[in-house]
C-alpha cells in the first residue's frame, strides 16, 4: 500500500503541491488528470524521491514504512519505478546496460532479448539509452526497463504523449503486463499511478480511481471515466469550479 | 640525393633545432637525461623474460606467453632492440637499423612524414643514437593478428629516443598495437617516439596505443601518417595511467581521394598529471574523410585536449567531438576543437563539452536502483566506452578490457 499524508512538496524553495493525501491500496491502479502546471509530474518525482523535489510537510508510506526521508536508488529497491516523462540521455550507458542493472541478476541476456522482443525494441540495445529515440521509443524503452525491474507501485508520467496510435495499443498492453490488469485485484500485487492528459490509456488499464490535480492539490477523487467525460466535455476549468468552487489560479 | 647526403641534411637541420622548444607543452630539459648506456641481450624467445617485465608490458596489451594472438612482436628496451619477429607470410617486422640495410630504398621514407627540424626532440632523436620498429605488410597482404611493438624503459634516467616506419603497401591491412611501459614505478625518464606511417592506396591500418608509464616520465611522442587513395587509418589512444607530462599532437595527412582517418582518444589524468593531447587532420584531397573523438577525464590533473581539422579540397568533411568529465573537486580541462576550412562545399563540425556528470543522469540510474556509486561508474564506464568502428573483434575486446582493468583506478 502507498499512503500519501498531508504532503506538500516545494522545489527550489517554491512549494508546488499542497497538503496532498492519497492511499493506494495493493492491486489497485489510480490516474492523475489536471491541466499543465498542476503539479501531477511533482508528486510523482516526489514519491520516487529525487531530492531537488523536497518534501516540507507531510508524509509518504510505503508498503507500512516511512520512505518519506530514503534515497531514490532506496525507494526503487525497496520496489517503487518511474516511466520518466523525458528521460535523459546517457551516453555510453547502453540501453542493454540499463535492462541488465533493472534486472538485478534476475535475469540473464536471453531475458533481455525476450523483453526487448516484447517492447519491440531489438534494435535498440546496444544503443545509448534514449540517444536519438522518438517519443514512442522513448516510452517503450522506460516501460521495458520497468518490466524488468517489476517494481509493486508503478508511476507512469503520461505515458501515451508522443505516440501514435499503433504503438498506444502495444504500450497499453505492457502496462497492463505491468500492473497484472488480467489478475483478479486481490491477486496483484501491483499498484500503479498514472498521470495523463488524453485519457487514451484508460481504454487499456483497469483504473477505478482518478483525481484532478490543478494549483498544486487534488480537487476531486472519482471514478476516471466519468470524470474523462467531464474533462472531455467541459475541460478543466468546469471540473474545478464544480469541485473545488473557485476560480481557477491560473484563469 | 645519395643516402650520404641526405643524412648529413638531416643532421644539419637537426642540429640547427636542437634548441627549438615544441609549439606546445612544457619545455623538457632534455640535458637532465642521460643517453642509455646499458645494452640488453636479444631475447629469442620472448617469453622468457622476466615475469616482471611480462606484467608490465601485458599492462600495457602486450601479450608475450601466446605468440599466437600476434602476427608479429618488436620489443625494445631502453635504446636496444630486444626482439623482433613476424609471425605471418607477407608482413615485416623489425629493428629500424636492420630494415634500413634490408631495404635500400627506406632512407626515402625517413624524416618525410615527420619534419627532422620540427622541435628539439625531433632533432634529439636524429641526433642521438636510436632505433625503432619497422613494420611493413606488402601489397594485398591482410593480417589476421596485430602486430605488436613495445617500447620498455628499464633503465632509470634515461632518455629513450625511438624512430618508426610503419608502411602499408596497396591493398594491404595492417593492425598494429603499441605499449609503451617503464620498468620503474617512479624513476624519471623521458620517452621520445617519432613515428612515421604510409598507408598506400586501399591500405588499412588500425593503431593501437596504449600507455602505462609511471608518475615521473616525460612523453614527447612526434607522430604523422600520410593516407593515400581509398586508404584508411583508425588510432586508438588510451592512456590511463599517471605519467607527469606528455605533450602530443599526431597528424594526418589525407593526400589520396577518398582517405579516411578516425582518431579516438582516452585520456585519464590523476593528480600530478599533464597532458596536452590532440589529433590533427588536413583533409587535402577529395571526398577524404576524418572524425576525431576525444574523451578526457580528470581527478586531479591537467588536460588540454586539442582537435584540429583542416579541409582543403572539396567534399571533405570531418567532425571533431571532444568530451571531458571533472571527476573530483580539482583538475582542468581545457578542450580546444578547432576547424579551417578553406573552400566552399566542405562540411566540417564539433562539438565540445567539459563539466561533471549530469546529476539528472545519476539519478535515473538511481531510480532504476543503482547507489549514486554504482550509478557514477556506469556513467564513467560510458563515458570511456568508444565503439570503433573497423577495429577487429579481438583488438577491440582487448581494448575493452584495457579500459576496464584501468577503470578502478578512475573511480
Amino acid at each position: 500500500m502507498l499512503k500519501i499524508k498531508d504532503l506538500s512538496v516545494a522545489v527550489e524553495g517554491k512549494e508546488i503541491i499542497h497538503d496532498i493525501n492519497m492511499t493506494i491500496q495493493t492491486g489497485e491502479t489510480h490516474v492523475l488528470f489536471g491541466p499543465n502546471g498542476a503539479g501531477k509530474s511533482t508528486l510523482l518525482m516526489a514519491i520516487m524521491g529525487f531530492p531537488k523535489y523536497r518534501v516540507t510537510s507531510g508524509s509518504i508510506h510505503f508498503k507500512d514504512k516511512d520512505i518519506t526521508s530514503l534515497s531514490v536508488d532506496e525507494r526503487a529497491r525497496m520496489g517503487i519505478g518511474m516511466s520518466f516523462q523525458r528521460p535523459p540521455v546517457v551516453r555510453g550507458v547502453k540501453t542493454r546496460d540499463m535492462v541488465a542493472a533493472c534486472l538485478k541478476g534476475n535475469g540473464d541476456g536471453d531475458t533481455i532479448t525476450k523483453l526487448a522482443e516484447k517492447t519491440d525494441l531489438q534494435d535498440f540495445l546496444e544503443r545509448d539509452i534514449n540517444y536519438g529515440f522518438s517519443g514512442g521509443e522513448i516510452k517503450r524503452s522506460e516501460l521495458m526497463q520497468l518490466l524488468a525491474q517489476r517494481p509493486e507501485l508503478t508511476l507512469l508520467d503520461e505515458p501515451e504523449s508522443g505516440v501514435d496510435l499503433v504503438n498506444i495499443a502495444l504500450i497499453g498492453e505492457l502496462m497492463n503486463d505491468l500492473l497484472e490488469k488480467n489478475c483478479p485485484i486481490p491477486e496483484r500485487h501491483c499498484m500503479g499511478l498514472i498521470i495523463t492528459h488524453t485519457g487514451h490509456i484508460l481504454d487499456y488499464v483497469n483504473a477505478r480511481t482518478g483525481y484532478v490535480m490543478c494549483d498544486g492539490t487534488i480537487g476531486c477523487m472519482g471514478d476516471p471515466h466519468e470524470m474523462l467525460g467531464t474533462i472531455r466535455e467541459k475541460g478543466y476549468n468546469e471540473c474545478i469550479k464544480c469541485y473545488l468552487g473557485r476560480i481557477p489560479l491560473h484563469e | 640525393m645519395s643516402k650520404t647526403n641526405a643524412s648529413r641534411t638531416y643532421k644539419d637541420k637537426a642540429k640547427a633545432a636542437a634548441n627549438k622548444a615544441a609549439a606546445y607543452g612544457e619545455d623538457i630539459n632534455i640535458n637532465y637525461y642521460v643517453n642509455p648506456d646499458e645494452k640488453h641481450p636479444y631475447q629469442k624467445d620472448p617469453s622468457q623474460l622476466a615475469a616482471q617485465t611480462k606484467d608490465k608490458m601485458l599492462g600495457a596489451g602486450i601479450i608475450l606467453d601466446d605468440p599466437g594472438q600476434r602476427s608479429g612482436t618488436y620489443l625494445q628496451m631502453d635504446g636496444t632492440p630486444v626482439h623482433f619477429s613476424a609471425r605471418q607470410e607477407g608482413v615485416e617486422v623489425m629493428a629500424l637499423s636492420q630494415a634500413m640495410e634490408k631495404h635500400d630504398w627506406l632512407g626515402d621514407y625517413l624524416w618525410k612524414a615527420v619534419a627532422v627540424d620540427s622541435d628539439k626532440y625531433t632533432a634529439n632523436v636524429e641526433l642521438s643514437e636510436n632505433d625503432g620498429y619497422f613494420i611493413r605488410a606488402l601489397a594485398g597482404q591482410k593480417t589476421v593478428y596485430p602486430v605488436q611493438a613495445c617500447l620498455y624503459m628499464a633503465q632509470a634516467k634515461v632518455v629513450q629516443n625511438v624512430h618508426n616506419i610503419i608502411i602499408a603497401e596497396e591493398g594491404s591491412e595492417l593492425h598494429i598495437i603499441t605499449g609503451c611501459a617503464t620498468d620503474s614505478i617512479d624513476e624519471p625518464g623521458l620517452h621520445i617516439g617519432v613515428s612515421e606511417f604510409f598507408i598506400k592506396k586501399g591500405a588499412k591500418v588500425t593503431f593501437t596505443m596504449i600507455h602505462n608509464w609511471n608518475p615521473e616520465i616525460a612523453v614527447r611522442p612526434r607522430t604523422t601518417t600520410i593516407v593515400e587513395e581509398g586508404g584508411l587509418f583508425l588510432s586508438n589512444y588510451l592512456l590511463m595511467k599517471p605519467v607527469n607530462s606528455l605533450q602530443m599532437y599526431p597528424t594526418a595527412r589525407c593526400i589520396g581521394e577518398k582517405a579516411m582517418v578516425r582518431y579516438n582518444s582516452i585520456l585519464v589524468a590523476g593528480k600530478g598529471t599533464n597532458l596536452d593531447v590532440g589529433s590533427r587532420v588536413f583533409l587535402n584531397a577529395n571526398e577524404t574523410k576524418t572524425e576525431i573523438v576525444s574523451r578526457a577525464i580528470t581527478t586531479g590533473g591537467n588536460i588540454i585536449a586539442r582537435g584540429y581539422i583542416e579541409g582543403n579540397a572539396p567534399d571533405v568533411k570531418g567532425h571533431l567531438e571532444c568530451r571531458g568529465l571533472i571527476l573530483g573537486e580539482k583538475g582542468t580541462i581545457y578542450a580546444i576543437p578547432e576547424l579551417k576550412g578553406n573552400l566552399a562545399g566542405i562540411d566540417l563540425s564539433h562539438e565540445a563539452a567539459v563539466g561533471k556528470i549530469a546529476e539528472e543522469e545519476v539519478e535515473y540510474l538511481m531510480a532504476r536502483g543503482l547507489t549514486r556509486n554504482e550509478a557514477t561508474a556506469a556513467i564513467v564506464r560510458g563515458f570511456l566506452r568508444v565503439d570503433i568502428e573497423g577495429l577487429p573483434p579481438m583488438l577491440s575486446a582487448e581494448l575493452k578490457k584495457a579500459v576496464e582493468a584501468s577503470e578502478k583506478e578512475v573511480m
